[in-house]
């Protein structure tokens, strides 16, 4: 096989694009649609999220929170402020992406278990602030979300979306690609191995943490508008620490610092309890049981445990 | 004045329940280096189990001390069976672990008891006591003489005794501990077992307030997470406090501001602490060695 395959950048691509192609031909029917594009959002979340605690070493409970300033940016515009919905996740990724910033040095500063309540309390309070500003939010029971148009076509339904929230993972995925085998990569996982040795080896700690906050931030977000428009409607749990949790869930279940990883682990924690479903009150039991059982075994994730565990068997 | 003693009453109550979460997270942090995110399933399980068991005909005070033991089997198993077997894993995948733990022990309890809410009724009658004004209900003293005798007992075991003591050097240095002959994996044990208790406890005594139901557990585990945080991870006085002042936060938002922004009020000054004192009120201050 040439080289250039097995390249993440290229031979990763391509493979994800083509599982997305057979994932469409597959798909008996839209519920699989639907589940596979909010696998297809939450990855988008996870990509960047990724790039934060597998690359950077900074946990972050409160991404949730981006996600949905990025959801309430795509209902709230258009309906309150005549922002067309077009242009209305464009705003939103800009604005989640300033406030990332402002709040980025304060909170980055914080390590470890202090940093994850910080980042929580932050995503609280992005959650009761859409909660319960009703007057512009809708409140606890949440708001509809005019359609987007595009030349005046009405961008609704599962294949639609489908193709819109694969090409957008497709994108995050390259340009997060991009990123890690930069410069500012290499100085994200120096900081990562040790920040003081990075700080050391002259690397501006404080500002490559202030980038991988701001961009997952804005990942989030994105993923956020997009959620809002394909559904049609928003609500606050999508903000909640809920989400947060299961968003750190989906990077660590499917590897830290594997971008394909994460997305595994989106598609596994997204799917599984929708095909949990049919055990009906036993269901949380075996999520419960399962996470536990996958970290146990394979606690690097699945993707970088399972491929470590080819290449011993390769290598006998 | 009676308002604002009214309102510190109720912060005084739900922070001792508070107080008692965060020192759960405190016992295993510092014997295991693990967040334990299924402490909250702790106080739910002494909740239920005591209904439950009571319901079956146990009278009630021996229904709470099987839950409470019933608790501290459930730690156990959650050492044994999850945690020990993940030794020397990433800090946050030994916390995704908790939390598997944690959705588990929720769906074990909708399974083996049910959805529904339960209470238990108040242990000595619900006629109101007036102080200086400001009235104080007979379960709320039962919840903060159960901390302050909890807090006073640990102390006692913490530094009186030579158990205690061994499970303070583990938390120091296990290695050094294992060296002059302490069994870690007994300190392991104990520690587990022991957070379970208390957080047991918790939820006994505060069921015939709150009430209590198999998803009870995570808003606690929340907030005594932030409790614990606010005082400085790690620190037994600093649970405490910060329980107690998690609790009066959020009832001084909730009497004062909005009810709504109760959560944000506490919330609000635990960033604003963290921001001033990374590592909380009472946190050992942060040196890495390199």
């Amino acid at each position: 096989m040439p080289a250039w395959l097995m390249q993440p950048r290229t031979g990763g691509l391509l493979l994800l694009a083509a599982i997305m192609v057979l994932v469409y031909l597959a798909a008996p029917n839209n519920f699989y649609l639907d589940v596979a594009i909010q696998i297809g959002l939450n990855a988008i979340v996870v990509v960047g999220l990724n790039l934060l605690i597998g690359y950077a070493g900074q946990i972050s409970l409160g991404h949730a929170g981006f996600f949905g300033l990025g959801a309430y940016a795509s209902a709230v515009l258009p309906a309150h402020f005549g922002v067309p919905p077009l242009a209305a996740p464009v705003v939103g990724m800009l604005s989640v992406g300033l406030l990332a910033f402002l709040v980025a040095r304060p909170i980055l500063r914080l390590k470890g278990h202090y940093l994850a309540m910080a980042t929580l309390g932050l995503g609280i309070l992005v959650f009761m602030l859409l909660t319960n500003e009703s007057q512009l939010t809708g409140g606890p029971d949440g708001m509809a979300v005019e359609r987007l148009r595009i030349f005046g076509e009405r961008i609704s339904g599962k294949d639609w979306w489908y193709l819109i929230t694969a090409a957008m993972l497709l994108l995050s995925v390259w340009l997060t690609l991009n990123l890690i085998d930069s410069p500012t990569g290499r100085a994200l996982r120096a900081l990562h191995d040790s920040q003081i040795a990075a700080q050391v080896a002259g690397v501006d700690v404080a500002r490559f943490k202030v980038i991988a906050f701001v961009y997952s931030a804005m990942l989030a977000s994105l993923a956020g508008s997009m959620s809002a428009l394909y559904s049609g409607f928003v609500t606050p749990d999508k903000a909640g620490f809920i989400h947060s949790i299961e968003l750190v869930i989906m990077v660590v279940l499917g590897g830290m610092g594997s971008t394909f990883g994460g997305i595994l682990g989106a598609a596994v924690l997204t799917s599984l309890p929708q095909f949990l479903t049919v055990f009906a009150e036993y269901e949380h039991m075996i999520l419960g049981a399962i996470l536990m059982a996958v970290m146990i075994f394979l606690r690097r994730g699945i993707l970088p445990s399972t491929l470590d565990l080819l290449a011993r068997r390769r290598t006998g | 004045m009676e308002t604002f003693l009214q309102f510190l009453f109720g912060g005084l109550t739900v922070g001792a329940v508070y107080a008692m979460v965060a020192l759960g997270f405190t016992i295993i942090y510092n014997a295991s280096d693990v967040i334990n995110f299924a402490q909250g399933e702790f106080v739910m399980l002494g909740g239920m189990c005591t209904v439950f068991f009571s319901l079956w005909g146990l009278p009630l005070p021996l229904a709470a001390v099987a839950a409470v033991i019933a608790a501290s089997l459930v730690g156990v198993a959650l050492n044994k069976l999850a945690i020990e077997p993940a030794r020397g894993a990433n800090v946050v995948t030994l916390i995704i672990i908790t939390i598997g733990a944690s959705i588990f022990l929720r769906g074990l309890a909708q399974v083996v008891f049910d959805k529904q809410f339960h209470r238990l009724p108040s242990f000595s009658g619900d006629q109101p006591i007036d102080v200086l004004g400001a009235t104080l209900t007979p379960q709320s003293l039962w919840v903060m003489g159960g901390a302050a005798v909890i807090v006073v007992v640990l102390w006692y075991f913490f530094t009186r005794t030579t158990f205690g003591k061994s499970i303070l050097a583990t938390s120091h240095n296990r290695l050094a501990a294992r060296l002059v002959g302490i069994n870690v994996e007994v300190v392991l044990l104990a520690s587990f077992a022991l957070s379970a208790a208390i957080g047991a406890l918790a939820g006994i005594l505060v069921t015939p307030i709150t009430l209590t139901s198999f998803d009870a557990g995570t808003m606690l585990a929340l907030k005594g997470f932030a409790a614990a945080i606010l005082g400085g991870m790690g620190n037994p006085l600093g649970a405490v406090v910060g329980g107690l002042l998690v609790g009066i936060a959020e009832a001084m938002g909730a009497g004062y501001l909005s009810s709504e922004y109760k959560d944000a009020v506490a919330f609000l000054i635990i960033l604003c602490v963290l921001f001033v004192m990374p590592s909380g009120l009472f946190g050992r201050r942060g040196t890495e060695r390199v």
